[in-house]
Formats: C-alpha cells, structure tokens, sequence
C-alpha cells in the first residue's frame, strides 16, 4: 500500500494539472522536439500521473512539444515500470519517466531491484516540502510547544503520516525530531493508509501532530482547520509566509520530495542534451507557471550531474536515517 | 439554511445546470454499467471536461451527477450479470442476481432505482439538514471505533452461514482476510506474502477480485451447461411491479439504511462500500425467520439494502470533503483535486465563503436523483433485456468487459493471470459449493480491520481501548448481538415447537 502516501498528493495534482486541458494550443514557431512519450509507475490520478501529465500539457500547450503521450504501468512501487524501461532501453529513447523521492527510498529498502543509477538523469524538476501540523484547536503552538509537550510524555505524543513505518512521512518526522536533537527513533509513529485519513487523525484528536505534504497542508492551514507547526524549506516558503521553516526555529530539518524524469540507460548524449534544453525551457513558460502554482510545487531545476549529486545526497540523508531507525 | 436553500435553488436551477446534471448523470449510468468501470475512472475521465467550464457551480454539479450516475448504473451489471463494477454494488449482487436468475430482472432493477433514488434523496434532506453539525460526527470515529464497525461489517458472513454452511462460509472468510494480507499493510514496510513477485507488492485489486469471484465463473458456468447457453433466459422475465406487500416490506429497511448508509459515509474512513456491507449484515440478522432464510437467494429486502445504503452513503460522503476538506475515498479524493483547480477551496469556511457552491451541489443532489430515477425506470424493460441475449453472444461479451475492467484499474497485464487464475479456483469452488461472497467480505473489510486495530493498539499501547472508548465496546457488543441474536431466536422457536409437539 507503499504507493497510497502518493495517492493523496497525487490525486489532487492530478485533477490540478488537468487544468491544462482546457489551456489553447498555440505553437509559435519555437518547437523543440516532435513528440515526447512519458511512462507514468503508478495509475492514473496518482502523483506521478499528474506531475507527468502536467509537464506534458506544459510543453504542447506552450509549443515546445508538438505532441505528448501517457502510458501507466503500475506495480511494484514503480518497479514494474522501472525493469521495463531497462529491458527495452534501446527502443526508448523517446520515453522519459517521471519519478519521485520513492524511488530512492525504495531502493534503500529493495523492495524496488534497480536504482536511479541504472537509469539516465534527465533532471529533478519540482519539488514539495514537508510540514508538521497541528489540529488549530491544539494547545501546541509552536515547535518549541511540541517538544515539550513531547519531553513530557514521549510515549503519549503520537505524530502520525499518510506512509506506512518506514516511508516517506515517517522520515520526514525522524528528521524533524532528529533535528531537534531528540532520539529520531523514540516517538510513536502512527501510519495511516492515505493523506486524507491521516489528517481525519489529525482533526479527530487521535494523533498530536501529523507529518505531511506542505502544498497539502497550506490549504487547511488557510482555512484555519491546522496550524503549521514548521516547514522543511531553507526559508519561508511565498505560497505561505505565516509558516516558520525550521530552520529559523534552530532545527536543522531540511527536505524536498523532489519529482524529476529518467530516461533510458544508455540514452545518447545529444538526446539527453535536448531533453534537459526542453525541460529547462519549459520552467520558464507560462504555461507551465501556472500548473505549478496550481499543483502547489517550487520549481528546482537540477539537471543531470546535478541532480545526481543531489539524489545522492538524500540517499545518504535517507539512508543513514533508516540505518538508525532500524529499517535498513 | 432557508436563505442558503434560495440560493442553492437559484444557483442550480438554470437551463445550463439543468443540462449538466442530465449529462452527468446520463454519462455516469452508461459507463457505470459497464463491469469494471467505476465512478473513479469516470470522474477522472470527466475533469478535463468540468474544468473546462469554468463555472465551479456547474463543474461540480456535472461531476456529482457522473458520480451518483456511475453508483446507479453499477448495480444494472451486479443485477444482471453478477459482475459488478463498482465495489459498493458487490453486495448489490448477493441477492440481485439470484432475483434475476428467477426471472425477476425487471423487478430486481426497480428496487435497485427506487432504493437507490430513496437513499440518495433522503441522504440530501439530512445533509442540508445536518451539514454544518455532521462535520464533528466525521470526526467523531477514531482507529478504535473504525475497528469495531469492521467486525460489525463482519457479522454480514452469518447471512452465508446458511443451513450447514457454516464451515465453508468461515473457511472462506478466512481465505479472504488471508488474502487481504499480501501486499504492504498501513503498519509495516514490508512486503508480506508476496513471494518476490513485484506485481503484489501493493495487494490484490478489489475489482479484479470481485470479478475473478463473481463475473468469471458465471461465464464459464454457462459455457460448461449448453443447455443453458443456446436460449436466453427468455419468457423468464417477469413483471417489474413491487406488489404492495413487497413495497411495505421494503420501506423500513430503505429507512432504516438510508440513515446508516448516510452515517457510514460521513465517516471519512468508511465508504459506500463498507456501508452496503453493513447495511447488508444489519438487515439480514434483524429479519425474521422465513425472511431471513431468503437472504442470498432473492430476497428484496437484501436487494433494498445495500443499494440504499450505497447511495445515501455516496451523498454522506461530501461531508467531510465539502466541510472539512478531507477525503474520504479515492473518488472525492479526485473531486477535491478538481475544487481546488477551480480555486475552490473546500473547507469549514467554504459555507460562508462560497455558499452558492455548497447549496447548489446539494440541491443537485436531489435534481439528480430525480433525473436518474425518472430516467431509469422506463429503461428497465429494455435493460432487462439484455437477460435474452442468447449466450454465445452475452459471454464473450462478459468476458470482454471482465478482463478489460481488471485490466484497466492497473494498466497491468499481470491482473489477466490473476484474474482468469482466481476466477478458475472460484468456479472449482463454487462447483463443491463453497460461498464466495464471504472471501470478498473478508478481503475487503480485513485490510481495514488490521491497519485500524494495529493503530488502536499503537496509539493505547495494547488492548486499552476497548474498555476507554465506549463507542468501541458498544459497537463490538453490537456485532456480538448480531451474529447471536439469529440463532438465539432460532432456538427459542425451536423450543416453542417442541413444546407444542410434547402438548403441554
């Protein structure tokens, strides 16, 4: 059920970046490639689909693209999809996949065979911070609140996550705690099948804080049903000033749910080149502005050896957490 | 709320949002019909579409009408073909297909409408009623009590426990709640049961369980008996009226479940499925004696109930979605996706912010209900027809949609090898007479059922709960009372007769 920590992101983006659809075609003589076809691991309506579906809608509707196709292989955690690019690599060379931090975590855990380093590194293109929340009518109104609160009765502090142990909201909380400087495996992590009941925890008082998505987070904080307790951003976030990042808090908590696209191994260098133009000229569009704003995500641009680097990075950071925790 | 009814009035009722309801709901039963599509796929089809509009008003009342369209038309394909599309309408199927197999397919399919229509109705009435108050009733269920109302739901496997079936109905429940564990569970990270093959990782599909179960051998059966297969069941089909006695002996439990079925959807970790299931249990083990005997052979009351219960559920469950902004199933988990590409945000200011947009779904509710009411039922006859097909015509058909259905909610091939392997294993089981209804409870329900006990013993740190939440001990008692109750009052009547046999 690895994969319903997605859905509930995903179905929104989903429906979000269907936006698109309606957006007239316009090509004004700036066309880059003839057509792009994007491979989607998991079905339709989840993260992955609406990330693919929205980039795709971006390049036709902006003219980069003169067409966009979708294909959805589900299973595995991805790793359906995954093995198949892999055995037909020499065949698709114009099929880019769109993945997510998963894959990574994924990998650590094996529950997926391969890697990112078996596939080709078009770039990260946008990406999510996490949040922690509190229910608005909590008497926790700060960070520091919460780690008292915690101190107190570590066993009573439930925080909860749409992720099962282990994935991805869990971590995001052992970070948090971890960088509070708190025993990242000592609080009792509640995991829920999907965002939507998660946050039912959250509002029905059966869980103290909840571990989540930010874009998710600021509609409800906006609404006044949860307040935000910290964001996992560098700075404060412009969709959302009111929320302090952690990091001003002292708490070195940093972390992005980055979504990018792969290509297949193998992929030659003038190809990759042009994919990696194409998507960099997409970010600057218009079109693609309002999707993104749409579906909630800062955009960072990482291309190849840089998005290596930075997968690297949080292989590391994830990883060393999930040694710790136990889970590795 | 009167103020607010006018407005909902004058927002809903222009020509526009007239046609849009119509197409709504048009579209939702054609598609719904069809076994293996659901009202998740329709509404994701439709959002491009309802976007495209512009107006949230109107998207919103074609997408509740796609989706109240798909629920009514799902029940047609459990009714007719025992091949139900949608997860709500399996219970649908427990006893509408007997119905139909007895020549009753016109009359199975009224009830079906006007349950349906009934549920839908009344579920409106309370939402516009309750709307603002029943965002705390959403709440009010913790991992404890949703844990309770799964084995509450569990009690439905009595109804399969009929005359010395005991054992198999457990054995298969059992068979069910095993096969509900592979995969990853809401606890753990770890893949159970799936024997290193990566299409299991995340479980089996429900829907292609439910046609492994239902569908699959149905089609192999009537392949196996040619008899059966030259002719339709033609000349078979008998009137679709519902006698005034068989009308009175349903209106309690339309009642009855369109307030539990609407109370079930409220609860955003509940659903239309789990409250036809419920209402199913609930029904069956109140019936009295003959009554009850009836349950999973044709009975109408076991016909009535889910599909009330179904729809009133549908409708409770844009409680949480519009007055709290959560969803509670993947299909409101898409129309939150597509309020928020409209720049609406749903949430507990949505009513005073936008109240054009609450009271214009809610008086779409009850507009939609009527089109699908008014529409259907002059369809019947001719939807019962499809009954006379000869069947080496209807089968290939079933089978088409079948694998096309379990192949679709994956995009998998993988799903084809399970289906058509479970759905042999289902045919070889129902030839030795075993009941396969209870293996889907028991899927369905025993997912829900550990992920919701694991979180209880986690957040109690052991068995706590059941003595400090009340609700949990009251709901477990209820199903407790449930199951006993049938054979208690089985006994007493046995006890009686013997008495009047000894003559004292």
């Amino acid at each position: 059920m690895n994969t319903l920590e997605w859905t509930r992101r995903g179905l929104i983006a989903a429906a979000t970046a269907t936006v698109a659809f309606t957006g007239m075609a316009h090509a004004d003589g700036h066309q880059m490639m003839d057509s792009v076809h994007f491979l989607i691991p998991g079905g339709a309506g989840g993260g992955w689909d609406g990330t693919a579906r929205g980039t795709g809608e971006a390049l036709v509707n902006s003219g980069l693209v003169g067409n966009a196709t979708y294909e959805n292989m589900s299973g595995g955690g991805g790793g359906v999809a995954i093995g198949n690019l892999i055995e037909n690599a020499d065949s698709s060379h114009g099929t880019l996949m769109v993945n997510s931090t998963p894959i990574v975590i994924r990998a650590l855990t094996g529950e997926i065979a391969q890697s990112f380093r078996d596939l080709t590194l078009v770039a990260g293109t946008v990406g999510d911070y996490a949040a922690l929340v509190v229910n608005a009518e909590s008497p926790i109104m700060s960070m520091e609140d919460a780690l008292a609160a915690y101190r107190e009765a570590p066993q009573d502090f439930a925080i909860g996550g749409g992720s099962v142990p282990g994935g991805m909201d869990h971590l995001v909380a052992a970070i948090i705690m971890q960088g509070a400087g708190e025993d990242p495996t000592a609080f009792n992590y509640i995991g829920y099948d999907a965002g939507g009941e998660a946050m039912a925890g959250l509002l029905s008082g059966e869980i103290d804080a909840l571990s989540t998505g930010f874009s998710e987070a600021v509609a409800l904080a906006d609404q006044g049903a949860i307040r935000i307790l910290g964001v996992t951003a560098p700075e404060r976030v412009p969709a959302y000033e009111e929320a302090p990042s952690f990091v001003e808090q002292g708490i070195d908590a940093q972390f992005v749910n980055w979504r990018g696209f792969f290509a297949a191994p193998g992929l030659p260098e003038d190809q990759l080149v042009a994919y990696q133009n194409l998507l960099a000229e997409m970010m600057d569009t218009p079109e693609w502005e309002e999707i993104r704003a749409s579906m909630g995500l800062v955009n960072i641009f990482r291309p190849g050896d840089e998005f290596k680097a930075f997968l690297e990075g949080q292989e590391q950071q994830i990883g060393d957490l999930m040694r710790e925790l136990g889970f590795l | 709320m009167l103020e607010g009814l006018m407005l909902g009035l004058s927002a809903a009722v222009t020509p526009f949002n007239l046609i849009m309801v119509v197409m709504g709901c048009v579209i939702g039963t054609l598609i719904g019909m069809l076994p293996g599509l659901g009202p998740m796929s329709i509404i994701a089809i439709m959002i491009p579409v309802a976007i495209g509009i512009g107006d949230p008003t109107a998207a919103l009342i074609l997408l509740s009408g796609v989706y109240y369209g798909a629920i009514f038309g799902g029940s047609t394909s459990s009714i007719l073909l025992n091949a139900p599309g949608v997860a709500g309408t399996v219970a649908t199927a427990f006893d509408g297909y007997p119905m139909a197999r007895k020549g009753q397919a016109g009359k199975a399919l009224t009830i079906a409408a006007v349950a349906s229509f009934a549920g839908g109705t009344i579920g409106a009435i309370l939402l516009m009623i309750f709307a603002p108050a029943l965002s705390s009733v959403a709440l009010l269920f913790h991992s404890a009590e949703y844990f309770a109302l799964m084995v509450v739901g569990l009690s439905a496997i009595a109804a399969f426990a009929g005359t010395g079936q005991v054992a198999k109905a457990l054995m298969m429940t059992i068979l069910g709640l095993m096969m509900g564990t592979v995969g990853e569970g809401a606890l753990s990270n770890m893949p159970r049961f799936t024997f290193g093959m990566m299409e299991l990782q995340s479980g089996f599909s429900f829907i292609t369980l439910a046609m492994a179960m239902f569908a699959l051998p149905e089609a192999l059966f009537l392949v196996m008996n040619p008899a059966r297969a030259a002719t339709g069941d033609s000349g078979k089909i008998t009137g679709m009226r519902i006698t005034g006695a068989e009308a009175r002996s349903i209106a309690p439990v339309i009642g009855r479940q369109s307030i539990q079925g609407f109370f079930i959807g409220v609860l955003p970790g509940a659903g239309a499925t789990i409250a036809s299931f419920l209402g199913y249990a609930v029904e069956r083990n109140i019936a009295k004696g003959a009554e009850q005997e009836e349950f999973g052979k044709g009975s109408i009351k076991g016909l009535a109930a889910p599909e009330t219960a179904n729809n009133a559920a549908c409708t409770g469950s844009f409680v949480p979605l519009l007055t709290l902004g959560i969803p509670g199933s993947g299909t409101t988990a898409i129309l939150l996706g597509a309020l928020l590409a409209l720049n609406v945000t749903p949430g507990p200011r949505l009513m005073t912010d936008e109240p054009q947009v609450f009271w214009a779904v809610i008086i779409s509710m009850y507009i939609g209900n009527l089109v699908l009411l008014i529409l259907n039922l002059p369809l019947i006859p001719y939807i019962a027809k499809i009954l006379t097909i000869p069947r080496t015509f209807l089968i290939p058909f079933i089978l088409f949609f079948t694998l096309m259905g379990s192949y679709l909610g994956q995009n998998n091939s993988t799903e084809l090898l399970i289906l058509v392997g479970f759905g042999v294993i289902a045919t070889i089981l129902r030839f030795a007479d075993y009941p396969l209804a209870p293996l889907l409870i028991g899927f369905i329900l025993g997912t829900m059922l550990e992920d919701n006990f694991g979180r209880a013993m986690q957040l109690y740190r052991g068995f706590g709960f059941l003595l400090e939440r009340p609700m949990t001990l009251a709901l477990l008692v209820l199903a407790a009372l449930l199951v006993v109750l049938p054979s208690f009052r089985a006994y007493r009547a046995r006890r009686r007769a013997e008495g009047v046999a000894d003559g004292d």
